[in-house]
């Protein structure tokens, strides 16, 4: 087992040097990551959830500030945040209803742990309602449960509060919620490395036969998704804008033709030319924001346009840990970064224009390579996720159930 | 069969062998030149920052990302400076590259520090096989596994092959002949399909000429040869261990270039071979001198050298957040809301920049202090320093700790080195270098060693300094302190190539005119006082390329030179000779000259001093007869004879408006001696007639005159006159 600060570090480098790129495999190696940070973590036997988060906490704040780009690494850091926080709670109520059925069994009232007393009087579920209430922020179905307003545990306190309870049961829990923590992780990690299947699992519903499907650069997600329509046996044909200036559609195009589909290349500018012969535009999102709005990549926001232009549905394939709980108008946020020039221009033919020794010595010619587009939610039609299709609109709900409010600034 | 399957087998075990072997690498912490002083008198150059970050740590950055485990620092020049640095930095505990230092203070060269090595290298072994050879200045991110498995599988195949060098793309300025790093312009041949260098020439190219001499057996030997002019050398080379041995052998070797490249391919009895790899899309450059820290800092903003760029964290530097119009800022930055901070800067942590200051163009450090109304452009300024008001900073360097005191001017090209104060109101002359230390007696390579030998020593020398420059008086004014160095004699005229100031536009210009008349030499072999009127026409400082500029400039050659002629008396024949050489090497026409020389004329007689108009009358009516063979030369024709009379009549409108009342007396002059005959003056007149009624009021003042030149020819031609009335 190498030590865990090295293998922080080693992929701290590596997230700084660009030398991993794609959020699924970002994310991937974080979650993984993190999950051998908290198995290695050492509990002590009061407040383990918050021991266990702030030591995520940590790491976290590392890997986020080696790429703040790479969004999936912060969501995925705060997945994990969450299903500490949830799997504290769920034990918490657990061992509350366990308090409750000691209470009703000793008639005699005999209750000396005093810490206990508040919650005897409340059922677990409204513990646990009570107490979910206060990591999601309210919504319709909070306010429905009417829930009591004065029952608001703070998380910490609970677990600090069943720490106080038996001795015997101590390192049982602190066992059970490590446990219980990892076993969530390898959800997490299933679900990251399934989101593919669970995507393309929808295509069929998505994709007509004969349509004329449009997508820009190269995206596994993508891929996945159009095949599994092809596998259906429905009769398609791709049009793959190539993604200047990285070419990724050519890769994309590659591996469709391989797969056995009809594929049409066309570069950016003669998107709006073909947007009228096209169906409907699915696109891999690098990120999408808690607005509804999507991070992809450069060129993506002209294609939105044309697609909005022509009444063209365009869709955004996103697995679930793409999702991000920030706002892009958040200035703190940094959603695009630019890269080498040498992709545009070849530094050799371009010298002399980079002379500063003649001159003004300043230097007129910029090159901006950015490799991102922000895509704004009015233009997205519907977002495909590992969870089913959902509206632009609904995303920051969607977000709500995979993140707890109080780690949204780390 | 048995003996092959054998060697097959031991083939197999070297590959496994060699790929199990640590990439290693030689960082040479010392560039064995004085380009950097004075400021590597204080501080090593691979620690100087390149946009906020020591240059040092790029090298690493990058060695370490391209697979590189283990880097041998080696030290010679304030070693400990780079020893403590790298013990403090991040590179100590890098789980990927392991740092470690070699300390020699005898090496004065990189031959000398790579026959360090070598001999180290007996004793500890520690060099295992191929390595990579850079100095601790260059900015790269190109990726080195593919070039050093390419190497690699060369070698194995030529046992010779001993080195591979690593080049560029990068068109050299065709008036400078120089390299946008300000290197000189690199020659190099190579055999266009095995990549092997055959040629390597950097300073004996005679670029008036523009040509290069290459060995003939090159030709013999090699069925196809490629040149290029447009490479240059990212001094990132791939070493077999036989480069360290080969060192050790020939003792004099001492630059890498000059000597041991040079040297092995001169040499045919080793039969070693170098070749080279041209990389497309990734950055290289080596940071050599002032130009070339200007150039690729600029490539740095620009993210040329992506991903070690001011806004990623790629090795120990606090990262500062990218803005629009590539403005790097750092997040604690105080701006003041008039100031102006313009494209492609950097601000560094803690700065703050005062009320009416405009930063264009330039680089400021971490825990600045800029006063208002300041002016820095293009310029870099290094940590900590102090800028009071009303300052002004063109295209300079300033290092760590300096204070500029109100209203002070740098002019371009400025390197003020560690804690000088420049005094309020002064002004730092163009390119002039400034330390505290004073300038060593004696150009010598040990005087940067000597400094180096401990910093307690350097610090006891500061401080007598400052004693001594107290009872002195400084020379940046009364209440600054710091020397300004002298440049030797011979490289003054090289210091604009090699600052970090842009080519000042009449230094270009003064260039291409040294060109043009080594062309005109070459075509004519006349020599006409060029030295002289070429020293007056750079005065002017106007641009050879614009017509009008080159009429402007005709004109003055052409009063210098007539000027000449009177002062010193020489022959009208001579004087029309050397306007003749003129009028070649301007491709000016001869009425051009006409106007020229008349104008010159004029002015001398202008110049002359004279107390009334009819003095001046007589002056201009002497000179004319005595210069009227000069004049004529170039007026036999009608054409040019209008020309000299319009030349007159701007004369009198614009510059000399003193011969105004004069203009018929003097073409009066003109006519009785022949140098415009009647049938000019006709045809003047008549093309004035139809101007303007400003533009008229020569010909009315010549009315009578003309009027008696028409009466004067209808006395010989009455039939034409009857028509005409």
């Amino acid at each position: 087992m190498p030590d865990v600060q090295s293998t922080v570090l080693e992929f701290v480098n590596k997230l700084r040097k660009r030398k991993i790129e794609g959020s699924q495999a970002t994310a991937k190696c974080t979650v993984e990551l993190l999950r051998s940070v908290i198995s290695q973590q050492r509990v002590p036997h009061s407040n383990q959830a918050s021991a266990l988060i702030d030591a995520v906490k940590a790491v976290g704040e590392q890997l986020v500030a080696a790429n703040p780009v790479e969004l999936a690494v912060g969501n995925v850091v705060r997945r994990v945040l969450h299903i500490i926080r949830e799997e504290d709670l769920s034990l918490a109520t657990a061992a509350m209803a366990g308090l409750d059925l000691l209470d009703a069994s000793d008639d005699d009232g005999e209750d000396d742990n005093c810490k206990g007393v508040g919650y005897s009087a409340m059922s677990a579920a409204v513990a646990a309602a009570a107490a979910r209430s206060t990591l999601r922020p309210p919504s319709l179905q909070t306010l429905l449960e009417g829930t009591p307003e004065s029952a608001a545990v703070p998380y910490t306190s609970s677990s600090g509060a069943d720490s106080e309870s038996k001795t015997a049961d101590k390192s049982s829990i602190t066992r059970k919620l490590k446990h219980d923590v990892i076993e969530g992780v390898n959800h997490l990690i299933l679900e990251i490395s399934g989101c593919h299947e669970q995507i393309a699992e929808q295509a069929i519903e998505h994709i007509h036969q004969n349509e004329v499907i449009l997508t820009l650069g190269s995206s596994r997600t993508v891929l996945e998704f159009l095949c599994a329509a092809k596998e259906k046996k429905r009769a398609f044909r791709v049009f793959v804008a190539e993604g200047a200036p990285r070419y990724q559609g050519h890769l994309l195009a590659k591996e469709l033709v391989a797969r056995g589909l009809q594929t049409t290349v066309i570069t950016d500018s003669a998107v709006f030319a073909m947007i009228s012969r096209v169906n409907m535009v699915i696109i891999g999102a690098h990120a999408v924001m808690a607005n509804g709005g999507v991070i992809g990549p450069v060129g993506v926001n002209m294609a939105a346009l044309a697609a909005k232009k022509h009444a063209v549905p365009f869709v955004v394939l996103a697995g679930s840990h793409k999702l991000c709980p920030l706002y892009p108008h958040n200035p703190e946020v940094l959603l695009n970064e630019l890269r080498s020039p040498s992709e545009l221009l070849d530094f050799g033919e371009f010298s002399d224009c980079l002379d500063f020794g003649a001159g003004s010595g300043s230097p007129l010619l910029q090159v901006v390579n950015p490799t991102f587009d922000y895509v704004p939610p009015s233009l997205v039609s519907l977002f495909i996720t590992d969870t089913g299709g959902h509206n632009p609109s609904y995303m920051y709900r969607l977000i709500a159930d995979y993140y707890s409010a109080d780690d949204l600034v780390m | 069969m048995g003996a092959q399957k054998k060697g097959g087998a031991r083939v197999s075990d070297d590959s496994e062998e060699q790929s199990r072997q640590r990439l290693q690498a030689i960082l040479l912490a010392d560039s064995f030149t004085t380009k950097f002083r004075p400021v590597t008198l204080e501080r090593p150059k691979v620690l100087l920052p390149l946009v906020n970050v020591p240059m040092i740590d790029y090298t690493l950055a990058w060695l370490e990302s391209a697979g590189i485990e283990e880097v041998f620092v080696f030290c010679c020049a304030h070693s400990t400076q780079i020893i403590d640095y790298l013990e403090t930095s991040e590179w100590r505990t890098h789980p990927n590259l392991v740092v470690r230092t070699i300390e020699s203070h005898k090496s004065i060269s990189a031959g000398d520090a790579l026959r360090y090595i070598y001999e180290q290298q007996t004793e500890t072994s520690q060099i295992q096989g191929d390595f990579v050879l850079v100095s601790g200045d260059t900015v790269s991110n190109m990726p080195l596994a593919d070039l050093i498995q390419e190497h690699r599988e060369r070698k194995k195949r030529d046992e010779k092959a001993i080195m591979t060098m690593v080049i560029k793309k990068s068109k050299p300025s065709l008036i400078t002949h120089q390299s946008r790093l300000g290197t000189d312009q690199l020659f190099i041949a190579v055999d266009p399909l095995t990549k092997q260098l055959l040629h390597y020439e950097e300073d004996k190219v005679d670029h008036a000429r523009g040509s290069v001499c290459l060995d003939k057996s090159l030709m013999e030997s090699n069925p196809s040869v490629l040149l290029y002019n447009d490479m240059q050398d990212c001094y990132i080379d791939i070493c077999s261990p036989e480069v360290l041995s080969l060192f050790e052998d020939n003792f004099d070797y001492q630059h890498l270039r000059r000597h041991f490249v040079k040297g092995v391919l001169v040499d045919d009895i080793m039969g070693y071979k170098i070749f080279t790899h041209e990389i497309g899309s990734s950055y290289a450059a080596r940071v050599d001198n002032f130009r070339s820290y200007d150039t690729v800092s600029k490539d740095i903003i620009q993210r040329w050298t992506y991903p070690y760029v001011p806004d990623i964290n790629f090795g120990g530097n606090r990262p500062v957040k990218l803005g629009r119009q590539g403005i790097y800022r750092a997040c604690d930055v105080v701006q003041s809301r008039s100031a102006v901070v313009g494209a492609s800067t950097v601000v560094g942590y803690g700065t703050k920049i005062g009320n009416g200051d405009r930063i264009l163009n330039s680089v400021i450090g971490n825990g600045c202090s800029i006063g208002s109304n300041v002016v820095i452009e293009g310029s870099y300024i290094w940590n900590n320093v102090t800028i009071e008001d009303g300052c002004e900073i063109r295209n300079a360097i300033v290092c760590d700790g300096v204070r500029i005191r109100a209203g002070a001017v740098l002019e371009p090209g400025v390197v003020l080195s560690f804690k000088v104060v420049v005094g309020r109101d002064f002004v730092v002359p163009a390119y002039s270098k400034v330390s505290l230390l004073q300038q060593p007696m004696k150009e010598d390579s040990d005087e940067e060693l000597e400094y180096a030998d401990s910093s307690s020593g350097t610090a006891d020398r500061l401080s007598g300094l400052s004693l001594e420059m107290e009872s002195k008086g400084s020379e940046l004014g009364p209440d600054g302190a710091g020397y300004i160095w002298e440049v030797c004699e011979g490289a003054h005229d090289e210091e604009w190539k090699h600052s970090v100031a842009p080519i000042p536009e009449d230094k270009l210009a003064e260039i291409t005119q040294a060109m043009d008349d080594y062309d005109d030499m070459e075509d004519e072999s006349v020599v006409p006082t060029s030295g002289e009127l070429k020293s007056d026409a750079d005065s002017i400082n106007t641009d050879v390329n614009d017509p009008c500029d080159d009429y402007g400039y005709f004109e003055k050659e052409v009063e210098g030179t007539f000027l000449r002629a009177v002062e010193e008396g020489i022959k009208v024949e001579l004087g029309v000779l050397e306007i003749n050489s003129l009028r070649l090497s301007y491709n000016m026409e001869s009425a051009d000259c006409a106007g020229a020389i008349f104008y010159s004329m004029m002015k001398l007689a202008v110049d002359t001093p004279h107390s009334s108009a009819s003095e001046l009358y007589k002056t201009a009516s002497s000179i004319i007869a005595k210069w009227k063979g000069l004049l004529g030369f170039y007026v036999k024709q009608t054409d040019e004879q209008i020309e000299v009379i319009m030349k007159f009549e701007e004369m009198c409108q614009e510059t000399a408006k003193e011969l105004g009342p004069l203009f018929a007396q003097i073409l009066h002059v003109l006519y009785e001696k022949d140098v415009v005959q009647e049938d000019a003056i006709m045809r003047w007149a008549e093309e004035k007639a139809g101007a303007d009624e400003a533009d008229k009021v020569y010909l009315q003042q010549c009315e009578t005159f003309i009027q008696w030149l028409k009466e004067a020819s209808e006395e010989e031609d009455e039939d034409d006159d009857e028509e005409e009335d």
